[in-house]
């Protein structure tokens, strides 16, 4: 069941005390689809996603939902449901009653109300807590309850503003994939805005990074992080190594080794490599010019961090969490590059 | 070492009750003497005569025309000073801390300047605004209303801006808005209710101070119930006191009911 629409903003500008929040945003959403805007705090995303609410009115630009203008069309009116940061659940009233508060507002019968929503508290898997107040349940329960709440409505849009940022990390897991499960289920359009990287890459079907106002790049989890569009994003988006290296056109001499250059690399002379942990390589080598500075294991992985050389930064190596005991601080080793194309900027 | 741990709550448990016996027999004594007054005859005989006066409704109209008048003038004001309070100060104040935060310090200033005004000076400056009142509305007792709103408004501040801080009012709202609703029914349906306690305890902070102003409607020439009282007691002392301490039990009463039902929460109590 997809009663998806498209939601376009259009050079979307919103200025506060001379600092723009918006700076000409544009984001066309597909139909159903899911899209994260990411970025640091102060970047714009939560702006955008009030913006789209109607709880910000943008200075200029335009609203767009299923075609229709919504720009200056009062939040009530705009048929959105949405999940804040804080809990929002409103106090006095049950898991059940929050639910219903918006289909009692469209006016739907008492029976019908509450088959939704059984149905929706079902959904999310809060049958036994249909007569809980708000200080009876979890940080995670009264998410979801939110959650049920907005889609008992069915929006033809949901914004999520960073809905599990005040919980706990095994939480944050376990609600993250039920929103996906959720929204691939009802097939809603949603706008979902996080700072947490891993959140946005791990449920989006697209994910926006923005920067200062604007959106930097926008494209699926997978490009966006094997083709960032800046060393903002590369930086951003997992980690990187800052390395220097000579480019030559198509390719960069890197810590001995040629790496394919990404599109939109500095293409000629001396440049900085922006190389991801996972596309290093470490090796002990006792006639090795680098030198190992610490190794720590992580569980599922290990990581490396290396001296290549006097006066170079250190960098990031990732290893199966089987080697990493055998580097100890101290030990001669060898980093070379894997060969996966690599972003390189001017060197500055 | 728990001993003298012991010791030591033993003994701050024995100094807060020597406190509140203290505080209440401060409150208690003159109540009691008031009492002991208005059950005595001239001869020094116990007598419910007095109080037996009071509870005959009918008697009090016919006997004391002015305290009745007095009393129904000062039931009128309390109703529209609290309506009126809570009309003027519930939406202002949610609205100011949601659109208009940098305004709520010129608010909160705006409500506490009342209680360093004195009210004779209030009533100086009042007196040319209610020529006004009197020639648009006609000549009654019941619109001191307006200049009682005037005095309420530190009290009421505080208790709002209490229950206001609270709770997220700025996300409730929100979640409200996006959910279908207007401003209207984000008030009456999701602000209201979160702060009954707060809008309680301003209605009845604003009862106890109109059914106990004397100065504002005296100066006004004003009969409600504590210058009825006031005229009374020059003439039947014993009567006059009766209902001052009826009406003292009373204000004590409604703020023993407000603390009851400050420290009980909705949500908890329909809990099942």
């Amino acid at each position: 069941m997809s009663r998806g629409v498209a939601v376009q903003l259009t050079d979307l500008r919103r200025t506060y005390s001379g600092v723009n929040a918006l700076d000409g945003l544009t984001l066309h959403l597909e139909p159903g689809e899911l899209v994260a805007l990411l970025g640091p705090s102060g970047c714009g995303k939560t702006t955008a996603l009030r913006c789209l609410a109607g709880l910000e009115d943008p200075d200029s630009g335009r609203v767009e939902v299923g075609g229709k203008d919504l720009t200056r069309v009062p939040t009530n009116k705009r048929d959105m449901g949405m999940v804040f940061q804080a809990y929002s659940l409103f106090p006095h009233l049950t898991a059940r009653q929050n639910v219903e508060f918006g289909l009692q507002l469209r006016k739907q019968g008492g029976e019908q109300r509450r088959r939704r929503s059984t149905e929706m508290l079902e959904l999310v898997g809060l049958s036994a807590h249909v007569d809980k107040y708000a200080h009876q349940l979890s940080g995670g329960q009264q998410q979801r309850v939110a959650l049920a709440r907005a889609l008992a409505i069915e929006p033809q849009v949901l914004l999520l503003d960073e809905p599990l940022s005040a919980l706990d990390a095994k939480v944050r897991t376990q609600l993250r994939d039920e929103i996906r499960r959720i929204q691939l289920e009802v097939g809603t359009t949603t706008l979902f805005v996080t700072h947490d990287q891993e959140e946005a890459l791990a449920i989006a079907d697209r994910v926006g990074v923005m920067r200062s106002g604007r959106l930097l790049q926008l494209a699926a989890p997978q490009e966006l992080y094997s083709r960032p569009a800046d060393d903002f994003v590369a930086d951003f988006v997992g980690l990187t190594n800052r390395v220097m290296g000579t480019s030559h056109g198509m390719t960069v001499q890197v810590l001995g080794a040629d790496v394919p250059l990404l599109p939109g690399s500095a293409s000629e002379g001396p440049v900085t490599v922006l190389i991801r942990p996972e596309h290093l390589t470490v090796t002990q080598d006792a006639a090795g010019a680098a030198v190992v500075i610490s190794s720590s294991f992580l569980g599922a992985q290990g990581r490396v961090v290396v001296s290549p050389g006097e006066n170079l930064h250190p960098v990031l190596v990732q290893v199966p969490s089987a080697v990493v005991a055998d580097f100890s601080p101290g030990d001669r080793v060898t980093v070379r590059p894997v060969g996966a194309p690599a972003l390189a900027i001017a060197a500055g | 070492m728990s001993g003298i741990r012991a010791t030591r709550r033993r003994r701050q448990s024995v100094l807060r009750w020597v406190v509140v016996t203290l505080c209440m027999l401060f409150f208690a004594a003159p109540l009691a003497g008031m009492l002991d007054f208005t059950t005595k005859d001239a001869q020094g005989n116990r007598t419910g005569a007095t109080w037996a006066k009071l509870v005959d409704v009918q008697g009090v109209s016919r006997d004391y025309p002015d305290l009745a008048a007095g009393f129904t003038a000062s039931v009128g004001l309390a109703v529209l000073t609290v309506v009126v309070m809570l009309v003027l100060l519930v939406p202002t104040m949610t609205w100011v801390r949601l659109r208009l935060p940098g305004l709520s310090r010129t608010v909160e200033f705006l409500c506490l300047l009342p209680l360093t005004v004195p009210a004779i000076v209030l009533v100086v400056g009042l007196t040319p605004v209610y020529s006004w009142v009197t020639y648009f509305l006609g000549e009654s007792t019941i619109w001191l209303g307006f200049a009682y709103v005037i005095l309420v408004l530190p009290y009421a501040y505080r208790s709002l801006d209490v229950g206001l801080r609270a709770i997220d009012v700025k996300t409730l709202s929100e979640a409200g808005r996006s959910l279908g609703a207007g401003w209207g029914t984000v008030m009456v349906r999701v602000v209201l209710p979160n702060l009954r306690t707060a809008v309680l305890s301003a209605a009845f902070l604003a009862v106890a101070l109109t059914l106990g102003e004397f100065t504002i409607a005296n100066l006004f020439s004003r009969t409600n119930l504590q210058v009825a009282m006031f005229f009374l007691g020059k003439s039947d002392a014993q009567v006059s006191v009766a209902v001052g301490l009826a009406s003292l039990v009373f204000a004590f009463l409604v703020l023993f009911a407000l603390s009851f039902v400050g420290g009980r929460s909705p949500s908890r109590k329909e809990t099942s």
